[in-house]
């Protein structure tokens, strides 16, 4: 499937409206990554304001260049999962602790209420999530400074 | 400058003092700040932080990412909304013709964010109208709508967020629990400290033996039997009473560590039974159990023993450091000189060995976790036959259980021989000086004997009371995960001054409620009102937030905004136990407790007598089928008890309802988990439930809610239509498609049927 059958464009309230042939026409579609961790790039779902799917996208490349503007710059608006690079200081080693962070979308303080909230993904990923339910992501444990994975490794 | 509010603001918000200054620079002489929320991401959602001001006369911003000021004057056409996606927030500003401007942030600025929105609609109307503001009748909190005091401007609803930690002294902590044993504490210290100061006395008179006896005899004196006899029976004697003592000290003792422990884990179950669903959902059984059972038992045997034994030490330690200087200071010098090298180096493990063991800890609850889920599911394991991935599953676990006890163990086995190695490198410079002070005839030999006998004690204490300090901080690290549990505030919490709770009439009002799992949003700005003995069906594709919302009503969560009211008193103003007396609950799969039918059936009235019990199962039509068991009533039911099948089970927890007699009734898929033979038979059952009751039954065959009065449609949150069933039928709308998709194929699950 490399063609889409949609046509995607934003209109003048910012909203990406989708047309098909077969489907018809939507205002304020929503595009939804099936695996946001395990492959962002891979399945991309157009979803109507009614929560019905109505546009499936098997590769984010595939889509002609304009299209896939579209969808990125729609995702990049939506999506929140900012990554944790570092770990300045926590406030405690008991929960719930503020940590000081370090993250690709700057600096920010988060709250852990308790150390279930912070999730392994796979074998180095971890998922931390803040009281307010943001998701901060830590892609490979390994690679973060020995002061961050030492103060981590108190929670784990 | 500091901003007096409009006089019409809700409440006082006070603008923080950081924004003071730049906020005053824009505002025009005679232009009121209204309301303000804070930004704290930009557009391309980085962490930053920016500012939306709300006067009189527009709408100013200065976005976060930009260091230009926003300026929207009022002006017909303009709407404010926000909406919310995966914690991110999006506020926006549209007219007519699109979108004028959008802010992003995160959930912690929402509620200021919904104050704005709300302030901005008055704001806007009352000067495209002329019209002034209306005041709010009341004093309302702008987050849950709850009426606030005159004098507060907290709402004691909403402002019990707590983000403090614990105090890391935890097992100072235990305190709370020794309190009552204060007087049998102080006995056995007294105790201690008499059998330690009589464990002192032998090596004393090792010194004169040594000097009047045995040093004359080498030099050709006679020993005399009398002086002999004197000091033997002397050491004999302190024996004697230290073995008395220190066995009266270690009962008593014993005995109340015991006691102290099995008060920690009764409070903390009866803690953990009062936390929200909320909690246990987040938990996995597992590690609860060993918190409250192994853990508990791990305080115990560190207070009975170790600590015990430290703290005994401690004391030795102490009075043979006054006996040593009272005997020759210079001598006691160099005994005591390895000292503060050993309490160094046990200080320089400490930290690897306390995270260590709280690592241990986790890690083995993974393992027993690992087995929480794995036996329950059971069937599906076999089923799938997925028998060795779940031992794999398991064989990891350990593996990683092992791999952090092999990490530990290294520091941890070069600890005690070291504690050794030093103190026998004490040993060595008490006998250097001792022989150099000999030779200079300044002590006596006897004076080296009881040091070497006095050392030979200390430092063999030394190295036990190393110990300590490993088996302390796993006793601290089982205190704080016990510690943790207590420590969490329930999210239902009690009120501080609960409302009594008269007779209800049963009136449920639903107050522009949200609800929040996680970061989404299950129930967006719901409002209802079901009169009393009113019969409510919720209707809606599953996900629709049916459940969710009884679960509000029940107060097993708590709304994160709006209100939930019981005959106009807010739920959350009174004691949970007395509210949740006035609600029965029947659930899809019903649950029975081991013990027999008639004591589930009274679970939510112990004292119910045999008649009320009965009456209960008749009117439940449960009585003839419980008849037909061998054993009748008194049948054992739940885990390891009689089988029952699924309808059976339904209507033992029907009379169980019936039982408490409350004016609310919740029917949550009560009939859906079975046939339509025993379905019609739990009907004639739920009828006389219902009566007079005021009823909020959710169902998936929609031809169960006929008797309902009003029918209440969700969809994503939010509801979609209300009305009696023929008026539903008639609009033709999302009550009509659901029904006719239902008509089209009666035996499939509505969900598959869109």
């Amino acid at each position: 499937m490399t063609q889409p059958k949609f046509q995607l464009q934003r209109n003048a309230f910012g909203r990406l409206v989708l047309e098909s042939a077969d489907a018809g026409r939507y205002e304020g579609v929503v595009p939804v990554r099936a695996f946001p961790v395990a492959d962002p790039g891979a399945g991309i779902s157009l979803i109507n304001t009614d929560g019905h799917e109505v546009g499936w996208v098997d590769r984010l490349s595939d889509l002609p260049e304009s299209q896939r503007l579209l969808i990125e710059e729609e995702l990049a608006s939506r999506e929140f999962m900012p990554q944790l690079q570092q770990l300045i200081a926590v406030s405690s080693f008991a929960t719930p602790s503020t940590w000081t962070v370090r993250t690709d979308r700057g600096p920010t303080t988060l709250v852990l209420k308790g150390e279930e909230d912070i999730r392994r993904l796979g074998r180095d990923g971890l998922l931390v999530l803040d009281s307010h339910g943001i998701q901060f992501l830590i892609r490979d444990l390994s690679k973060l400074d020995k002061t961050s994975r030492r103060l981590l490794d108190r929670f784990l | 400058m500091i901003f007096e509010h409009a006089a019409n603001a809700v409440i006082p918000h006070p603008l923080p003092d950081t924004w003071q200054v730049d906020a005053a620079a824009q505002l025009g002489a005679d232009e009121e700040l209204v309301s303000w929320a804070e930004q704290d991401l930009d557009n391309r959602l980085h962490f930053g932080t920016g500012l939306l001001l709300l006067t009189n006369q527009r709408l100013l911003s200065k976005p976060a990412g930009q260091t230009g000021w926003l300026n929207f004057p009022f002006r017909a056409g303009l709407v404010l909304s926000q909406h919310d996606h995966a914690g991110v927030a999006a506020l926006e500003l549209h007219d007519s013709t699109g979108r004028l401007a959008l802010w992003r942030y995160t959930l912690a600025n929402s509620p200021a964010a919904l104050r704005l929105i709300d302030q901005f609609q008055q704001q806007l109307q009352s000067v495209l109208t002329g019209d002034p503001v209306q005041p709010p009748k009341k004093n309302l909190c702008p987050k849950c709508k709850g009426e606030l005091n005159a004098d507060t401007e907290e709402c004691p609803v909403c402002s019990r967020e707590i983000h403090q930690p614990p105090s890391t002294w935890t097992l100072l902590r235990l305190w709370r629990f020794a309190k009552p044993y204060q007087g049998q504490l102080l006995a056995g210290f007294l105790l201690m400290l008499g059998s330690t100061a009589a464990t002192l006395v032998a090596p004393y008179l090792t010194m004169p033996l040594m000097d009047k006896v045995l040093i004359p005899f080498q030099n050709g004196e006679h020993i005399q039997p009398e002086i002999v006899a004197f000091y033997l029976a002397g050491m004999l004697g302190a024996a004697m009473v230290s073995w008395s003592l220190g066995w009266a000290k270690t009962y008593i003792l014993a005995l109340v560590s015991e006691r102290i422990s099995a008060d920690l884990r009764t409070t903390t179950y009866e803690h953990l039974l009062q936390l929200s669903l909320e909690y246990f959902g987040g938990k996995r059984t597992g590690d609860l159990m060993s918190r409250i059972g192994s853990e508990s038992d791990r305080i115990s045997v560190f207070l009975s023993l170790h600590a015990l034994d430290f703290i005994t030490d401690v004391l030795m330690l102490l009075m043979t450091t006054v006996i040593l200087f009272s005997i020759n200071p210079w001598l006691a010098l160099a005994t005591l000189l390895p000292l503060p090298v050993i309490a160094w180096m046990i200080h320089l493990v400490r930290d690897r060995l306390r995270t260590g063991f709280e690592k241990i800890d986790r890690t083995w609850s993974e393992v027993t976790s690992v087995l929480a889920d794995t036996i329950p599911g059971i069937r599906v394991v076999k089923a799938f036959a997925q028998e060795t991935r779940e031992a794999a599953r398991f064989r990891d676990a350990n593996k990683h259980n092992l791999l952090i006890n092999d990490k530990l163990n290294k520091v941890w086995s070069l600890f005690s021989p070291t504690v050794s190695l030093l103190t026998d490198m004490g040993l060595l410079v008490v006998w250097a000086f001792g022989i150099w002070l000999i030779a200079h005839h300044n002590v006596t030999v006897g004076t080296l004997t009881a040091f070497l006998a006095y050392i030979g004690r200390f430092y063999g204490r030394l190295d036990s009371m190393s110990r300590i300090v490993s088996v302390t901080q796993k006793a601290a690290a089982a205190a704080k995960r016990i510690f943790d549990i207590l420590d969490h505030v329930s999210n239902v919490p009690e009120p501080t001054k609960p409302i009594a709770l008269g007779p209800v009439k049963g009136e449920i009002e639903l107050r522009n409620i949200r609800f929040r799992y996680g970061n989404r949003a299950v129930i967006k700005n719901l409002a209802l009102t079901i009169k009393p003995g009113e019969m409510v069906g919720l209707v809606g594709h599953s996900g629709s937030g049916k459940s969710t919302l009884v679960n509000l009503i029940c107060r097993f969560y708590d709304v994160s905004e709006g209100a939930i009211l019981l005959d106009g008193t807010d739920i959350r103003s009174l004691t949970v136990s007395s509210f949740r007396r006035n609600i029965g609950l029947v659930l899809q799969e019903p649950f029975l407790f081991f013990g027999t039918i008639a004591e589930n059936i009274a679970y939510g009235k112990p004292d119910a007598s045999r008649e009320e019990i009965i009456a209960a199962a008749r009117a439940a039509h449960a009585h003839e089928f419980i008849l037909r068991l061998p054993l009748g009533y008194d049948s054992l039911v739940g885990e390891r008890g009689q089988g029952l099948s699924g309808g059976e089970r339904q209507r033992i927890s029907i009379a169980r309802a019936l039982l408490i007699d409350p004016r609310i009734l919740i029917l949550d898929e009560a009939t859906s988990s079975v046939d339509t033979e025993t379905e019609k038979e739990i009907q004639k059952a739920l009828d006389n439930l219902v009566r007079g009751r005021t009823t909020i039954a959710i169902a998936h065959r929609l031809s169960t809610l006929r008797q309902a009065d009003r029918l209440v449609v969700m969809d994503r949150g939010e509801i979609v239509e209300v009305g009696p069933h023929n008026e539903l039928m008639a609009r033709e709308g999302a009550y009509y498609r659901l029904y006719e998709a239902q008509a089209r194929n009666v035996d499939t699950d509505p969900d598959d049927s869109e």
